[in-house]
C-alpha cells in the first residue's frame, strides 16, 4: 500500500495563507520504458490528486507520465476555519488513497 | 562508445596533474556538497525528501509482528529513536557469530531469523530498504564511527584492496575517480569523493531508494565488470572500508543523490 | 496500441491517442494542445513565471514552481494552470486547478524531462483569458550507465 507524507500546519490564524505539501510513494511507470527483452512495461501512473478543505475543493492536479516518481505537490490555501484537509489520489489500475489532516484556525 | 572515449580522455588529462592516494581527512567532502542547491534542499526538507517515504514505511514495519506468533522489532527494542540511536553509524560491525563484519541489512536479517523466527528480507526489497532507512535515520547527524575494532583490521584492508584494484573492461579502480579525480566532471556530472554517508539513499537516477551495495554493483557494472552478488563478502568489505574512509563525517540518511 | 484517454481540464475535454513508445512530442504538438485548450481566445505571454533549474541534476526529477501574478479574488483569480513540454514523449505534464480559496497561485512539483527543452505553462483566468510563461532547462544523461 502506498505511503503518503503530508504537511499542513497544525494551526493558523484566520485569513492566513498556509502552504500545504503532499508526497506519495508511487512508481509513476510511464508506459514508455521497455524491459531488457524489449517488451513495453505497461503504464501505471497516478492521474489525479484532489485536496478538499472541509469538503470544498481547494486544489486539484491532473497528472501525466511526466510527473516524477513519488509525486510531490506544494500549494496554498487560505485558513478560514478549523476543520479537516482531505487528500485523495487516484490513478491507473484502480489506485485510490485518501488521507485526512486536521487544522486548527484561530 | 563515445562515452567510453570521453571518460578515457577525462582521466588521461587528469592523470597528469594528480597524485594517487587517499584524501586527507580534512579535505573530505560529502556528495551533498557537489549537488545543485535544488537537490540539496530536497534532502533537507523532510516533507519533500522521497527517502522519507521509505523511512515512514520502516517505522510501520518496526512495530509490525512478522506473524501472530513472532515479536515485532519494537517488542524487544522499544522506541527506535532511543534504542537505535548511533547504531547505523557503527555499521558494518564485527559479528562474532559470522566471524567477520556484517552490514546493517545483514544484522537486521540475523534478528529476523534468530530472534523473530521469520524469514529474512530479500536484499534490496522494499521492506529491507524501509527498515534499514528507518534505523539509519535514527543516527542522522551523528559522526560515523566504523573500523576502529581491531578484529576488523584485515577486512578493512581487504576493502581497501578492492577499492584500489582495477577491474572490468574499462580497467578502472574506484580510487582513480573518487580519490584522484573528485571534483572534476565525468560527462555532465561532478565526480564525488564517494563517501557512504547517507545510505540507503534516494537516488534520482533510480527514482527509488537503494542500498550502498546497489550503488557499488552499479558502479562495478558501469566499468563493465561482473558485479558481486548482494551480500557477498567482497561487497561487505568494501562497505566497511567506505564507512571507515568516511569516519567522523556525519550520517545523512536518508540522503538524496543524483 | 491502446488509445489512452487524457482529460485536459479547464472545461475542455480532449482525447489523445498514445504515441508509439519511441515517439516524441514536437513543438507543433504543444501548439496544437494549447490551441485545443484555449480555443480562439489565444494566449498572451506574461504574468506566469516558471522557476526551473537551468541545468538539472537528473532528468528523472526536476523541481518546478509555477507562479501566477493574480490577486486570487472571486472576481479575478487563476482557474487553472497547464504545463507542457516539447521534447518528452508527449506534450502534457500536469494541469492544476485553483480557486480564490488558494490565496496564492503558486504550485510546486517535480517533473520528468527527457531532454534539454523548454517548459511552457498556460494559465486560464477567471475572465476566460489565457496567459503563459516558459523556461528552459538543460538535461544531461547520467555519466555512468549501470546494467542493474
Amino acid at each position: 500500500m502506498a505511503t503518503a507524507l503530508i504537511h499542513v500546519p497544525a494551526s493558523a490564524k484566520r485569513g492566513e495563507i498556509v502552504q500545504i505539501k503532499a508526497l506519495i510513494s508511487h512508481v509513476m511507470e510511464t508506459g514508455y520504458r521497455r524491459t531488457s527483452l524489449g517488451a513495453v512495461i505497461p503504464r501505471d501512473i497516478l492521474r489525479r490528486f484532489v485536496c478538499t478543505y472541509n469538503g470544498e475543493e481547494v486544489f486539484r492536479a491532473e497528472m501525466y507520465p511526466a510527473i516524477a516518481a513519488n509525486p510531490y505537490f506544494a500549494f496554498n490555501a487560505i485558513a478560514t476555519e478549523s476543520g479537516t484537509f482531505e487528500f485523495t489520489w487516484s490513478g491507473d489500475n484502480g489506485f485510490s488513497k485518501t488521507e485526512s489532516v486536521p487544522i486548527k484556525v484561530e | 562508445m563515445s562515452r567510453l572515449v570521453g571518460l578515457l580522455l577525462v582521466l588521461a588529462i587528469a592523470a597528469v596533474a594528480v597524485v594517487a592516494g587517499e584524501i586527507p581527512l580534512s579535505e573530505r567532502r560529502s556528495g551533498y556538497e557537489s549537488m545543485r542547491p535544488e537537490t540539496r534542499s530536497l534532502q533537507d526538507d523532510d516533507t519533500a525528501n522521497p527517502g522519507m517515504l521509505w523511512v515512514a514505511e520502516g517505522k510501520d514495519l518496526w512495530s509490525a509482528k512478522p506473524d501472530s506468533a513472532s515479536r515485532a522489532c519494537a517488542d524487544c527494542h522499544g522506541d527506535a529513536s532511543v534504542s537505535m540511536k548511533a547504531v547505523a553509524a557503527r555499521y558494518p560491525a564485527f559479528s562474532a557469530a559470522a566471524g567477520r563484519p556484517i552490514d546493517l541489512e545483514q544484522r537486521i536479517n540475523a534478528c529476523r531469523s534468530h530472534q523473530q523466527h521469520a524469514s529474512p528480507f530479500v536484499f534490496e526489497s522494499r521492506e529491507l530498504l524501509a527498515i534499514t532507512a528507518y534505523i539509519a535515520r535514527q543516527s542522522r547527524g551523528m559522526p560515523i564511527e566504523v573500523g576502529s575494532d581491531p578484529r576488523l583490521e584485515p577486512f578493512v584492508a581487504a576493502g581497501r584492496e578492492e577499492f584500489g584494484r582495477r577491474r572490468g573492461q574499462l580497467n578502472l579502480a574506484c580510487t582513480q575517480c573518487h580519490d584522484d579525480n573528485w571534483g572534476k566532471h565525468l560527462g555532465g556530472s561532478v565526480i564525488p569523493q564517494g563517501h557512504a554517508t547517507g545510505y540507503p539513499i534516494y537516488r534520482l537516477e533510480w527514482q527509488a531508494m537503494g542500498s550502498l551495495q546497489r550503488r557499488l554493483r552499479g558502479c562495478i557494472s558501469g566499468v563493465r565488470s561482473e558485479p558481486y552478488a548482494y551480500g557477498a563478502p567482497e561487497l561487505v568489505n568494501l562497505e566497511l572500508f567506505l564507512m571507515w574512509r568516511a569516519r567522523g563525517m556525519p550520517l545523512e540518511t536518508p540522503a538524496v543523490r543524483p | 496500441m491502446k488509445r489512452r484517454d487524457f482529460l485536459v481540464a479547464g472545461g475542455v475535454g480532449a482525447v489523445f491517442g498514445a504515441a508509439a513508445a519511441t515517439a516524441r512530442a514536437t513543438p507543433a504538438e504543444v501548439l496544437e494542445a494549447v490551441r485545443q485548450l484555449t480555443g480562439p481566445a489565444g494566449v498572451k505571454p506574461g504574468r506566469v513565471t516558471l522557476d526551473l533549474p537551468p541545468l538539472v541534476e537528473n532528468g528523472n526529477s526536476v523541481p518546478l514552481t509555477v507562479s501566477v501574478d493574480s490577486p486570487m479574488t472571486a472576481a479575478d483569480h487563476v482557474k487553472s494552470i497547464h504545463v507542457f513540454v516539447e521534447k518528452n514523449p508527449q506534450p502534457f505534464v500536469a494541469s492544476f486547478h485553483l480557486s480564490p480559496r488558494a490565496g496564492r497561485a503558486v504550485v510546486s512539483t517535480r517533473i520528468r524531462l527527457a531532454d534539454t527543452q523548454s517548459v511552457l505553462a498556460v494559465c486560464e483566468m477567471s475572465d476566460g483569458s489565457f496567459f503563459s510563461g516558459s523556461a528552459d532547462s538543460v538535461v544531461t544523461l547520467a555519466a555512468c550507465t549501470e546494467s542493474e
